[in-house]
């Protein structure tokens, strides 16, 4: 891939992320990738005169990630689409959608995660019977 | 002073794509503005799984109309760095007249609907006439008025022949002259001054710290265009971002009416240089890894992160469109302006929601 890629934990995380800030990075995005049943991946990129470099994290679905937002604020907007489409929380958001930025409000599955099952409620199968 | 929340959207006259603002006042002054999505999510991504890697070139040309060509081109791009691939000199040149083309008729679009959204329909009805003039370009050299649908992986499926390129450097000609003669209007006329000079306001510091892209960033002063890395035959061809520094709404509107003619001259430049030879190579193989892509889009620099795993089906392809950067400005520039300006803003970073929910 095109760019230094550094590992980072969630620890490191915010500190990494404003030293890119510090060193005039421009925020590019986040990438998503579902990489287990359990874990999911999130790269983060940035971008300085046509110079990317990435940061790697690696993370287990059910744990909570710390907001790069108040650092980089168009970092948002990406974030609430990872809560919405992965599940993955973040904590911290400057504006948090809670799962609402394209999803109602009574979705409770995460569309973008192709190892979890829909979990159908007692309900939804009385309604499909007959 | 007691504040009032307007829902501005999600369908409303000036756009016809749905986004909703959240807009607070106090008086006819806003405070706050938070943007809402999720009328027209696809999940198109999320395609990967069950289309092959050829047949997702139709479906990232399907995230917008007036950006596909970029979009397929972008992909294409990702794919045949990933296998290894070296486009024909001949296709790299074809990539960048079709790709021009394409960014023409998105400004001409974006400059009468412009016009429209402070009321001056006699100068919208003018660059939508003139953008006709390219759609039919890319109607007679394509079959298609917008999806064109020229690339797959390796090159592109179309070839222009010697008749061809004189119709398109003799259609340019009559839209460079028909566009010379509305420059007055859109840059000294009173009413188009009015309602966007001063209106907006993002300085170089705020667009570059927002990660914002395109003309949105270039009109703060920020000279960063994706075509200064030279992908396709840009290169090739002599390429200089064109840069305002007001930060305003006229200054955005500035960077996209001179860029439509940089865009006519990219095009004459490109064919100038047209090499002879094939426009594609076959390929062969299964895409593995992971690779970063990027173009300048009509309204910015569209980022594409692709990973493989050697199979027919892509594990991941996530795209940041150039909207989906640009949206966070609003929130810094509505804040302070003037209810009836709201309009005007939104519509100067040239939002296409399509893109941005993809």
């Amino acid at each position: 891939m095109q760019g230094e890629v550094m590992c980072i934990s969630p620890d490191n995380l915010l500190g990494e992320t404003a030293r890119m800030k510090v060193e005039r990075y421009r925020f590019v995005t986040l990438s998503c990738v579902e990489i287990s049943e359990t874990q999911v991946e999130i790269l983060y990129h940035f971008d300085r005169e046509f110079q990317l470099k990435h940061l790697r994290l690696t993370i287990s679905k059910d744990s909570s990630v710390p907001s790069i937002s108040p650092v980089y604020f168009a970092a948002f907007l990406v974030e609430n689409e990872i809560q919405d489409l992965f599940g993955i929380r973040f904590h911290g958001l400057v504006i948090d959608y809670d799962r609402t930025l394209y999803l109602e409000e009574d979705v409770k599955t995460m569309p973008f995660c192709k190892y979890v099952a829909v979990q159908k409620t007692p309900e939804s199968n009385e309604e499909k019977a007959p | 002073m007691t504040k009032t929340i307007i829902p501005f959207g999600p369908q409303h006259p000036v756009l016809p794509e749905p986004i909703h603002l959240k807009l607070t006042l106090e008086d006819e002054v806003i405070t706050e503005a938070i943007p809402a999505f999720g009328f027209v999510h696809r999940g198109l991504e999320k395609l990967v799984e069950i289309r092959d890697f050829h047949q997702m070139i139709y479906v990232v040309e399907r995230i917008c109309g007036i950006c596909s060509m970029l979009h397929a081109m972008c992909y294409c791009q990702g794919i045949e760095e990933m296998m290894g691939i070296e486009v024909p000199p001949r296709a790299r040149f074809l990539r960048v007249i079709w790709s021009e083309l394409h960014r023409m008729h998105s400004h001409l679009l974006w400059l009468g609907l412009f016009a429209d959204s402070f009321g001056f329909e006699s100068l919208f009805m003018q660059f939508w006439k003139i953008r006709e003039k390219i759609l039919d370009i890319d109607e007679a050299t394509t079959g298609n008025r917008i999806i064109v649908s020229v690339n797959v992986i390796g090159g592109v499926r179309k070839d222009l022949g010697t008749e061809q390129t004189s119709m398109i450097l003799s259609a340019l000609k009559d839209v460079e002259k028909e566009l010379q003669w509305l420059e007055t209007t859109i840059m000294s006329d009173y009413t188009v001054q009015k309602r966007t000079v001063g209106k907006g306001i993002l300085t170089g510091k705020q667009a570059y710290e927002l990660g914002l892209v395109g003309p949105t960033l270039r009109a703060s002063g920020v000279a960063q265009d994706a075509r200064m890395l030279g992908y396709a035959a840009f290169g090739d061809i002599n390429f200089t971002p064109v840069v305002e520094t007001d930060g305003d709404c006229y200054a955005r509107c500035k960077v996209r009416f001179r860029e439509v003619f940089q865009s006519i001259d990219l095009i004459r430049q490109a064919i100038g240089k047209l090499p002879n030879g094939e426009i594609a190579v076959k390929v062969k193989g299964r895409p593995n890894g992971e690779v970063v892509t990027r173009v300048e889009q009509p309204r910015g620099e569209v980022f594409y992160y692709i990973k493989a795993n050697g199979t027919k089906n892509l594990e991941r392809l996530r795209v940041r469109t150039p909207t989906f950067a640009n949206v966070p400005a609003l929130l810094t520039m509505l804040p302070g302006a003037w209810l009836s300006d709201v309009p005007v803003i939104v519509l100067s970073i040239d939002p296409c929601i399509s893109c941005t929910e993809r």
